[in-house]
Order: structure tokens, then sequence, then C-alpha cells
């Protein structure tokens, strides 16, 4: 008998665990972290503030990789079943995810005029890589631009003034002759700059085409641009610094490594996303400046990183959740930190007005160069059938720079395929 | 009471069947299957394609250079990891001085994860910071971008694949060394055979049938080890390290073509079958078995 009273309870304890925790909402989410550094550990102390200020609300938050693992592991996870209401995804994604037909519009889960006006409190360019047949699809959060990383010694070594970085192309040319430095059997020491041109060489590329006047792709994503003369110029240029000027090693540089080889300093000048901003001035040996890219034509620089997407697949409930985590994610104090722990930008101009990063920038004014050069920056490629076409482009570059092709070649021969492959779109 | 034996035996079977069709046979059908279509846009179900899907990718060059690319990584990493792991299974079986601790360092590379290998050798081979430019710079040749130069590109990653792979086919061969009658070798070196020839006539003979094993497994390996590609090169640059199977992943996830994918792994299916049933049938019956 006192066996059978304890069971029931045991039962009713059970029912009634199980029933506060169906009133919660479980959050299932994916997020990349493409530049390496501790930002799991960030991202996680942002969520977890997250849940103690919301106690009805639990997120599982996924580490997945970079950009590509995350998009196909939070696909993978849709299609087997697993629940995953939002994610942080590439901002170029955009157009397979719509074709995929796997997200929904902010438009149709904001309700408040709140969070109406919320959906406008962003850089408007960093939208452009977020905004489809007039609605908005992806919220900015772990957002870049290219910027130029400089050895400040190597500059005074070479007797150029520290705090006039190039401005220009040629005077990249020019500078990186004398930056750099050959040893005595004639072997470079120290190059004049790099810039990579594996792992994502068409963002790079994205950069030299904007800085001569031209974009890559219309914004509908069905239309590129790889043939225009303006585009093949800006990869001969490319091609010309390590084998006609000599101030970029020859063939492909590697994406992974070149952190580490500013840092060793065997370039004085890098290209690379502001997200290494952090890891870079924590690691620095020696004194460093951060510049906009050089102009030839026009500044510019593509935008780049992840956006928050909600998933088709979710109930009412779980979207206005998603919605309160992302609000969360993308406040001002919230972006303002991310921003300072990161190097990546602060989305909104309102992160910016926070005393926190008001101070930083103060204290650190290469943390304001990637919001400077937003307003000459553009979208960063992004098309149907993304990842062909990506690629189509990645191999034209590389067969330039390795000397496979001539750039003409190379680039005809990608527009070729690229405009099949977006003919039906 | 024979019909009660053949039901206890299928029954016997079954959990291994069950397992087998529904995780080998059954995905290798519906590849064939998928190969036949194309995808349909947004939501639509996907369209019949004949053998269209099989015309594109004979038009495909990167399909062509993969497939080229691959006959080279085989043609590279085969004889070249199971000679050198013969070698080393021949030293290390001899007597001498801290030959367990030998053993243990050949056998290392095997025990690591190719990911975590792959994220080292990276910086090796590095051309400014990396180990090996290092060493070209010690005896004054000049400097290679190892894995930017698309002529050194597929060959630096063959050398992980040996360096990998040696180790572990040494093991196969020290287990089958093992096994050989000493007494064969004792009375050859009475007769004044010299070692080379006790090699040739004795040894070798009778590690055949290892040979074979390590051999199905090398050129296995040769199509399925892609791992260091994705942290080394992606395949570039221009596609001069791509791999089939990268490719097929390349094409299954990037770009979400998943019928394009199945038809590339039909055509690796084949290869392998095509292989796998040459070396068995050829090399089997030159096998002396005991």
């Amino acid at each position: 008998m006192f066996k059978r009273s304890k069971l029931w309870l045991a039962a009713g304890l059970t029912a009634l665990a199980a029933g506060t925790a169906q009133a919660k909402t479980d959050l299932t989410m994916y997020y990349p972290v493409a530049v390496g550094g501790p930002l799991t550990k960030i991202v996680d102390g942002m969520i977890s503030d997250f849940e103690a200020k919301n106690p009805d609300i639990d997120v599982n938050a996924i580490y997945a990789g970079n950009y590509n693992d995350a998009r196909i592991k939070a696909l993978a996870a849709l299609k087997s079943g697993k629940p995953a209401q939002l994610s942080v995804m590439f901002s170029i994604d955009l157009h397979e995810l719509r074709d995929l037909d796997a997200i929904v519009p902010f438009e149709d889960v904001v309700e408040s005029a709140e969070d109406k006006q919320w959906l406008k409190s962003f850089y408007p360019t960093l939208m452009q890589n977020g905004t489809a047949d007039e609605k908005t699809w992806g919220i900015p959060f772990q957002r870049s631009t290219i910027v130029m990383y400089y050895n400040k010694d190597a500059f005074r070594d070479a007797g150029l003034n520290p705090e006039q970085p190039p401005q220009t192309w040629d005077q990249l040319v020019s500078m990186g002759q004398k930056l750099t430095q050959k040893d005595a059997t004639g072997n470079v020491a120290r190059w004049g700059a790099m810039i990579p041109s594996t792992g994502y060489p068409y963002w790079m590329f994205g950069a030299l085409t904007k800085q001569n006047g031209e974009v890559l792709m219309n914004r509908a994503g069905n239309e590129t641009y790889f043939d225009k003369p303006e585009v093949i110029e800006a990869l001969s240029f490319w091609k010309d610094l390590g084998q006609k000027h000599q101030v970029m090693p020859q063939g492909t540089i590697e994406w992974g490594t070149l952190r580490q080889n500013f840092l060793e300093q065997k370039t004085a000048i890098m290209w690379h996303s502001t997200g290494n901003l952090t890891t870079v001035k924590k690691n620095a040996k020696f004194d460093f400046g951060v510049a906009m890219l050089p102009a030839q034509k026009e500044l510019g620089s593509p935008t780049g990183g992840g956006n928050f997407y909600i998933f088709k697949d979710s109930s009412a409930e779980e979207r206005q959740a998603a919605l309160k985590l992302i609000r969360h994610m993308t406040a001002p104090e919230q972006a303002a930190q991310w921003s300072i722990n990161t190097g990546y930008m602060g989305i909104s101009p309102a992160a910016y007005d926070t005393k926190a990063l008001q101070d930083y920038v103060v204290q650190f004014p290469p943390a304001a160069v990637a919001r400077d050069q937003l307003e000459h920056a553009t979208a960063e490629l992004s098309t149907h059938q993304a990842g062909r076409v990506r690629k189509l482009l990645d191999d034209a570059i590389q067969a330039a720079l390795t000397g496979q092709k001539t750039p003409a070649d190379a680039l005809q021969g990608a527009q070729k395929q690229a405009k099949r492959i977006l003919a039906r779109y | 009471m024979k019909k009660l034996n053949t039901l206890y035996a299928w029954l016997l079977l079954l959990p291994a069947l069950v397992l087998l069709v529904s995780f080998t046979h059954a995905p290798t059908i519906l590849t064939v299957w998928d190969s036949f279509f194309f995808a349909g846009r947004a939501g639509q179900p996907a369209r019949f394609a004949g053998t269209e899907n099989y015309l594109l990718m004979l038009e495909d060059e990167v399909f062509w250079q993969v497939m080229a690319n691959n006959a080279w990584y085989l043609i590279g990493t085969v004889p070249t990891s199971i000679a050198i792991a013969l070698m080393m299974a021949l030293w290390v079986n001899s007597k001498l001085s801290g030959r367990s601790l030998l053993r243990l360092a050949y056998f290392t590379p095997t025990i690591l994860p190719m990911i975590a290998v792959a994220n080292i050798w990276l910086f090796f081979y590095s051309p400014e910071i990396g180990l090996f430019n290092k060493i070209l710079d010690a005896v004054g040749a000049d400097p290679v971008n190892w894995l930017g130069d698309p002529d050194w590109a597929l060959p630096s990653l063959m050398l992980i694949t040996v360096w990998k792979e040696a180790g572990f086919f040494m093991i196969f061969y020290l287990a089958a060394l093992q096994t050989i009658n000493p007494e064969l070798n004792q009375a050859a070196t009475l007769e004044g055979s010299s070692r080379w020839n006790s090699f040739r006539r004795i040894t070798f003979p009778l590690l055949l049938p290892t040979t074979l094993f390590v051999m199905v497994n090398a050129v296995l390996n040769a199509f399925k080890l892609v791992d260091h590609l994705f942290i080394l090169t992606k395949g570039g640059p221009n596609n001069a390290t791509n791999l089939l199977l990268y490719y097929i992943y390349e094409n299954a996830f990037s770009f979400f073509d998943t019928h394009y994918a199945a038809t590339l792994t039909v055509v690796m299916l084949i290869m392998l079958m095509l292989l796998a049933a040459i070396q068995f049938g050829w090399l089997e019956r030159r096998i002396h078995y005991r």
C-alpha cells in the first residue's frame, strides 16, 4: 500500500516536471566561426545571458564549424526532422535558402511597431545581402569587411611614414616594393603584401573589383559580371602584384596561415577580415595599424560574415522566441561587446553610440575602420546556386594567379558557365 | 530437419543482413536511382533525366581533371606506402635495441586523426613560416609554395597520405613476418643463399596474401581518404588537388546538387568494383596460401 502511494507520488512529480518543461520554449540554433580565436566561448556567454533574462526559453546553441559546415548541419538537421528554429549562416546563402524554401522573412514574424522599427535599425549596407524582393530574410550578426592590417615597424624600417599606409593601387605597389626585403641569398625574408587566395578568394576579389568601379553580380542574384573589362583588370592587377611587381608571393596564398605570417612579420601588409582584429591585437609583438583598403577608381570592400535566419519549419511561439533571442544578440550593448571581443563590426549605429564601444574606439582607433569603410562597401557575391557560381569564380582566380590561364581567359570561361547555370532563374 | 537447419541459418544471418541491406545495399540502389533524375525547384518533385546527368558529367571539365588527379594519387600513394611499410616491417622485425619504441614511432601517424594532422601539416607547408622551406633554405635551395603551386600541391598531399598509411600497413606486414617459420630462412642460409635471394624466394612470396590485403586497402584509401583536403587545399588551386570523393562532397553539400553527386558516386562505385575485381581475380591466382 505504502509502496503504491510512493509510486503515484513519483508519477505525479514526473508529470509536473514534464508540464513545466512544456511551458518552456526550446530553441536550437547553429552558428559558425570562420576566423579562429575563442569565439565559441563569447557566443555561449551571450546565450546564457539571454537564458538568465528569459527563463521561459531554453537555447541550445551548437557550434558547427565554418560557414559551409554550419549551413550543411542546419539543413541536414531540418531534413532529418530534428528541430532547428534559427541559425547564424553565411549572409550570402540567402538566395539558395530561399530556393530551398527553408526560411521565412522577418516581416512575417515581427508584430509590434517597435519590432518593425528594429528591422530598420541596422546599417543599410549590411542589409544588402539580407534583403530580397523587398523583404528582410537575414539580420546582421557577425559582420565584417576586409581591412588592411599593416606593420608600422616595417614601414619605419623601409623609411615610410607609418601613419600613411597605401591609399591607392599604385602606392600599394611602390610601398610594397620598398617593404619587400631580401636576405643575403636573394630569398625574400619579408613580403610587401599578401592577399589570401584560398578559402574565400571571390571575397577578396570583390574588393579589388569594387575598387576598380565594378560589382560582381546584380542584386537579384541571377546575373554575374565576371567578364567585364574592369573585372578582368582587377584580376590582372592581383596577378601582377605577384608576377610583375613581386611584392607578393606567386601562386596562391593560404587563408588559414596568413594571420600567422603577419604576426611573424613575414609580410608587412595583409588583407583580412576585421573578425581577426582582436586576435591580432592580442598577439602582435610589433606596432601595427589598420586602414581601409586602397582605391583605384574608388574605395571599396565587400561586406562579409553571417546573418541570423529563422527557419520556416517552426511554430508561432518558437518564431517569437527566436525573434526575442535575435533581438537580444543584436541589441546595441551586446553588439558593442561582441565587436570589442572579436573585431567584427557593431551592426547598428546605436552600437557605436554605446559608451563601451565609444570608449573602445577612442582607446583603439582601428576598431572604427570597418565601420568607416561601410559607406564604400558593397554586397558580397551572392547568387542562386551560390556554391557552384562561387567555385567557378574561385577556380578562375586561382587559375590566373598560378599562371595556368590569363585573367581574361579564366574570367570569360567562368562567366560563360555562370550564365548557363543562372539562365533558369 | 534440413529445412529447419536452413531456417536456423537464415535466422542467425538476419541481424547482419538487416543492417547490410538498410545501410549498404538500399542506399546504393537509391543512389543509382537518384542519378537518373534532376532536382526539382523549391518544393517541386524531381524530374526524370534519363542519362542526362551522365552526359553532363562527360562534358564536365572538372570531372575529367578530378579523375586524372585520382589516377595520379593512386599511382603515387599505393606502391610507395606499401614499399615503405614493407621496409619498415623488415627493419623493426630484426633484432635491434629499442625495437618496441621504433615500432610505436612508425605506428604513431596512424593513431592521429587526419584532420588534426592536416592542421599541423598546413603550417609545415606554409611557404614563409613552414618547416619544409626552412629545410630547403638551410641547404640553399629555392623556396617552394607547396600548396599554392598547382605542380606541387598534389604531390604534397600524397606525401601526407603515404606518411599516414605506411605505419598502418607495417603492422600487417609485421604480423605476417612473425608467422613465417625461421627454419626456412636458416635452411636457405645453410645452402649459401644471399639475404636478397632469401627475401625474394622465401619471405616475399609468403607475404603475398598480406600484400594483397594491404593493396586492396591502399587502393580503397586512394579514393576514400580525402579528410586532409578540407583543411589543406579544398581541392585548389584551381582543382589541382580535387579528388573524386571531395568533388562528390562539393556537389552534394556545397552545390546542393544531390543528383549530380549521385551520378559521380555511381562512377566511383563502378571503378572501385572493377579495381577490386582485378585485384582479387588476377592477383589471387598467383598467391600461395598455406
